[in-house]
């Protein structure tokens, strides 16, 4: 059977969801075994094993590999590699810094963001920004992939048992050294597992208006807050809100786009949402065209009172 | 130190792209193409950094068809030094490209290696990576803010969770973000003086590439068509809406 590898995504202490997409993709090519490499990272090994359809769990726990750099990270997969037969990650920004390191290695051509696992070695992904649906197969002996979240269930976090075995750490590339991160503090949820999300657009004019607009809506509604790339270029809000080709892709429950006309690359980031609920001014922007429910209106009249009325 | 640049020729960002009937591609006849725009933002922080003193040249490189040329014209005429076209009609995955801009790289010995983190026609974010991955150097993906001290970098990278910063050893590898820079547009006079830059033809066979596909592609299709939905009337009726939906 093909024995897959799928990177789990952690924090240093608990699985993020996207890990979870990517088992459920792992699981359509064959035996999943969880893949946690960190540093003390006993807890998310522990955790990994629980999640359904996993059936084994390697930990690979060292400080070389804190903060999961790609310089030390990579080899460690291209050297288990040779026992397993397809690497698995989440198209997270770490899925994506890997997993292409990982496939040079082992000289392998990475298919990125796979949408579907149409056969043993055959996938879709989307192009141009998702424009156009590839069909594409692997004529390479190991498959290295990474999974679009929004296009796979997510499996059980937990009802698994699966052992826990570790693996012996390589050395320190000495090619790069972590120096910190600014990471927002979440008080509301996280874009790509939100049910509900607000996003805003150019319109809202600046940082102050963008606040003062959009969150007492996503308060309302216990919604994430996204944004359109023209809204954190002009600094309304941080980078990690873009919703897009480039920024992040979801598929909510419903996604209330304000004030955003609809560009095909913020369309690609978010037309898969259940409900698309747009408010704009000009009838004729491009949003409307995706919205199931459409607003012609004065946002700053209308999201006001849809807030006082809900 | 010299900066080697990677830059693709692909459809103009404006453009629509549409599927061809026979389902075997994007239909690209006709169709106004252009610099990639996250490449566009690797010519200009190479640029910048020249400008800076930091770098002394600036090498763009394309691998693509023979009009990859006025592409790479494009970056001259922002004010790249020179040019090399690794020309090919074939289809070039990430992989191959990587490998060719390897064999540049160990003749050129640049001290920076930016591309645009991906392309926005195959969407694929492996390039960058890989050729990191063969050089055996650090990278710097998903670029913020970029800034070389001695014989190390610091890059400021996009993340989910916000941004993260590390420091890599030089020579590295940088991926461009959006938000790295905003890139210059060539004047006419620039754009005339580029057309005297040196601009060397080359193919894949002169790296010693086999830039065969890994990847079969059986079919590129539409994806599904989402249907626009009812306008309602005012935000009583969208509230009634969301009523319905069981929120609020």
């Amino acid at each position: 059977m093909t024995k897959v590898l799928v990177w789990v995504e952690h924090d240093g202490s608990a699985v993020k969801d996207a890990t979870l997409s990517a088992v459920t993709a792992g699981a359509q090519l064959g035996d999943v075994i969880a893949l946690v490499v960190g540093s003390d990272v006993g807890g998310v090994a522990t955790a990994a094993g629980q999640i359904a359809g996993v059936s084994k769990v390697l930990v690979a726990d060292d400080a070389i590999y804190a903060n999961a750099l790609a310089e030390n990270v990579a080899p460690l997969i291209a050297g288990l590699l040779a026992e397993y037969d397809a690497f698995v990650a989440p198209a997270t920004t770490t899925g994506k810094n890997v997993a292409p390191r990982v496939a040079a290695l082992v000289d392998v051509a990475q298919v990125s963001d796979i949408l579907s696992v149409e056969g043993p070695k055959t996938f879709t992904r989307p192009i141009y920004a998702g424009n156009a649906i590839a069909t594409v197969e692997s004529t390479d002996a190991k498959l290295v992939i990474t999974v679009r979240g929004t296009a796979f269930a997510k499996a059980e976090a937990t009802g698994g048992s699966a052992s826990v075995e570790p693996v012996a750490a390589g050395a320190d590339a000495g090619l790069s050294t972590y120096v910190g991160a600014e990471i927002a503090k979440l008080e509301r949820p996280e874009l790509t597992s939100a049910k509900i999300i607000v996003s805003g657009g150019r319109a809202l004019k600046d940082a102050d208006t963008f606040a003062s607009t959009i969150t007492p809506l996503a308060d309302k509604l216990g919604a994430a807050i996204g944004a359109s790339r023209a809204a954190v270029d002009a600094g309304y809000v941080p980078n990690d809100y873009q919703v897009g080709q480039t920024g992040k892709i979801v598929a909510p429950e419903i996604y209330i786009a304000v004030g955003i006309s609809g560009a095909i690359q913020h369309l690609a980031g978010m037309k898969d949402s259940k409900t698309i609920i747009a408010i704009n001014k000009d009838e004729d922007a491009p949003i409307f065209q995706v919205a199931d429910l459409g607003l012609v209106a004065d946002l700053f009249v209308a999201v006001p009172e849809l807030v006082g009325k809900l | 130190m010299k900066a080697l640049v990677t830059v693709k020729r692909v459809i103009d960002y404006n453009v629509k792209p549409r599927v061809k009937a026979d389902c075997t591609g994007v239909d690209l006849a006709n169709v106004k193409m252009s610099m990639n725009p996250f490449d566009e933002i690797a010519v200009e922080e190479a640029l910048r950094l020249r400008e800076k003193g930091v770098v002394t040249e600036v090498v763009v490189v394309s691998v693509g068809p023979a009009k990859a040329a006025e592409t790479l014209r494009t970056a001259l005429a922002m004010g790249a030094d020179r040019a090399i076209l690794v020309s090919t009609d074939d289809v070039v995955e990430p992989l191959a490209v990587a490998k060719i801009v390897k064999a540049i790289a160990d003749e050129e010995a640049p001290g920076l290696i930016i591309t645009g983190k991906q392309a926005i026609d195959d969407d694929s974010n492996q390039t960058g990576q890989m050729i990191a991955a063969l050089l055996g150097r650090g990278q710097g993906t998903f670029a913020n803010e970029i800034s070389v001290e001695g014989d190390s970098v610091t890059v400021k990278r996009e993340v989910d969770g916000g941004l993260e910063t590390v420091k890599l050893a030089l020579p590295a590898v940088i991926t461009a973000d959006l938000r790295l820079n905003e890139p210059r547009y060539a004047s006419l006079p620039n754009i005339m003086k580029a057309k005297s830059k040196p601009l060397a033809t080359k193919t894949p066979a002169d790296y010693g590439v086999d830039t065969t596909p890994r990847l079969k592609t059986l079919k590129v299709g539409e994806p599904p068509v989402r249907q626009a939905g009812i306008k309602v009337a005012d935000v009583d009726a969208l509230v009634a809406k969301l009523k319905e939906m069981g929120v609020a």
